[in-house]
C-alpha cells in the first residue's frame, strides 16, 4: 500500500504538472522535498540524543518500569503479546504519555525507542508485528488534550477565544483515536490466522 | 484559561527532568554517564531515517506543487454541496493525512482569509490539531527500524484520519451553529 501511494502521489503530480503547463516545477519540487527530509533528520539528532540519553536514565534508575506498573492495565489491553515487563513496554507508555501532555518532540523519540524494543521481539524483522501497527495506530491518531501550536496561531490572528477549541479538538481526537483502536483490534483479528507474534 | 494551559506546559518539561534526575540520583545511577550511553543511539537512528523520509517527502513535495490538490478538490465539489460541506476545508482534510508542515500552512491561511471565530476557522483548527500526520509517523516509526512490510498499519491510520475528519465536522456544527 505504501509503494502505491508513493507511485500515485508522484505519477499523479507529473501528469497533472504536465497538463497544467507546470512541468518545470516538478524537478523543483523534487529536490526541495529531498532537501526538507534531510533537514528534518538532522533536527531529529538533537532531540534523539536528548531524549534518549534522558529515558536511559529513567530505564536504569527503574522510574520507566514503575510507570509500566501504574500503567499495566491499559497496557495488556492494547498490547497483549508483549510481556509486562518488557523495557518496550516502558516506552511504549512513556511515548503515550509524551503525546497526551503535548510534548510531540519528545514522543517521537519514546516511539522510536518502543519499536527498537518491539522489533527485538519480532521474528521476522522486515514485516511489522500486530503490537507494533497497534503503536502506529496510536500514534498516527495521537490523542491529544492542548493543541499549542493552533492555539497561537489563532492568538496571532486576534481570536476573540483561542482557546474555544480545546473542547472540540478533544472530542475529535478521542473519536479518532477510538477509531484507531477498535480498527487495530479488528484488522489484528482479522490477519491472526495468518502471522502471530 | 490559557495562562493555567501554558503555564502547564511550559512547566511539563522542565519537571519531567528534575524528576527523572533526583530518581536517578537517589537510585545511585551514574546520571551523566548513563545519559551519554543513551544519546549515543540518536545519531544512528535519525541516519537510518534519512532515506525513507527523503523518499516520501519528494513525493508528497511533486503532488503539492503540480496543482493536482485543486483538481481533486474541483473534482468532488459537487459531493460536497450535496453534503454542506464547505469546498474551503477540502484542501486541509486532503493533506493532513500526507503532510504536516504543508496543513498546518494550509490551516494557518484559512485562520488568515476566514478568521480564527469562523465556521472554518474553528473547523480548520480542530482538524488540524486532532490528528497527527499518518505518512510521516509511518515512515520514521517503520523506517527507524527497517520495517518493509506494514500489514494493515497504513490503512488503519488513514481510516482513523477520516474518522476524525468527520468528527470535526460533526463537533464543530454542533458546538458552533
Amino acid at each position: 500500500m505504501v509503494n502505491w501511494i508513493w507511485f500515485g502521489l508522484i505519477m499523479i503530480g507529473v501528469i497533472v504538472a504536465g497538463i497544467n503547463g507546470r512541468i518545470e516545477t516538478i524537478s523543483e519540487a523534487a529536490f526541495e522535498g529531498a532537501k526538507t527530509g534531510v533537514t528534518v533528520c538532522f533536527g531529529l539528532i538533537s532531540i534523539l540524543a536528548f531524549w534518549l540519553g534522558m529515558m536511559k536514565i529513567a530505564e536504569e534508575s527503574g522510574l520507566l518500569l514503575k510507570l509500566q506498573k501504574l500503567l499495566s492495565p491499559i497496557a495488556s489491553f492494547l498490547f497483549p503479546q508483549v510481556p509486562k515487563d518488557h523495557p518496550a513496554m516502558g516506552y511504549i507508555l512513556s511515548n503515550m504519555s509524551a503525546n497526551m501532555l503535548g510534548l510531540g518532540n519528545a514522543a517521537t523519540p519514546m516511539g522510536i525507542k518502543a519499536m527498537e524494543e518491539l522489533q527485538k521481539l519480532n521474528p521476522d524483522p522486515k514485516t511489522a508485528t500486530p503490537a507494533m501497527c497497534t503503536l502506529l495506530a496510536l500514534n498516527t491518531s495521537s490523542i491529544t488534550l492542548i493543541p499549542t501550536t493552533i492555539i497561537a496561531i489563532r492568538m496571532n490572528y486576534q481570536s476573540a477565544n483561542a482557546v474555544e477549541i480545546v473542547g472540540t479538538t478533544l472530542f475529535a481526537t478521542m473519536v479518532s483515536t477510538t477509531a484507531a483502536i477498535l480498527l487495530d483490534k479488528y484488522y489484528r483479528y482479522r490477519t491472526s490466522g495468518y502471522r502471530k507474534g | 484559561m490559557y495562562g493555567v494551559i501554558s503555564s502547564a506546559s511550559i512547566w511539563a518539561i522542565p519537571l519531567l527532568l528534575s524528576i527523572i534526575l533526583v530518581y536517578g540520583m537517589y537510585k545511585k545511577v551514574p546520571v551523566f554517564e548513563v545519559f551519554a550511553e543513551g544519546a549515543k543511539g540518536g545519531f544512528d537512528t535519525a541516519i537510518k531515517i534519512i532515506p525513507h523520509l527523503v523518499g516520501m517527502l519528494v513525493a508528497v513535495s511533486i503532488f503539492r506543487q503540480s496543482g493536482a490538490l485543486e483538481w481533486l478538490t474541483t473534482i468532488i465539489q459537487p459531493v460536497l454541496t450535496f453534503l454542506h460541506i464547505p469546498g474551503d476545508i477540502i484542501p486541509l482534510a486532503l493533506l493532513r493525512p500526507i503532510t504536516g508542515a504543508g496543513s498546518l500552512a494550509v490551516t494557518t491561511d484559512i485562520i488568515a482569509n476566514f478568521g480564527p471565530d469562523s465556521f472554518l476557522g474553528r473547523l480548520a483548527s480542530t482538524m488540524q490539531g486532532s490528528t497527527d500526520t499518518t505518512l510521516y509517523v509511518l515512515t520514521v516509526y517503520f523506517g527507524a527500524v527497517g520495517i518493509r512490510n506494514s500489514l494493515y498499519a497504513l490503512k488503519v491510520g488513514l481510516l482513523a484520519d477520516l474518522v476524525g475528519i468527520i468528527a470535526s465536522l460533526f463537533i464543530v456544527t454542533v458546538i458552533f451553529t
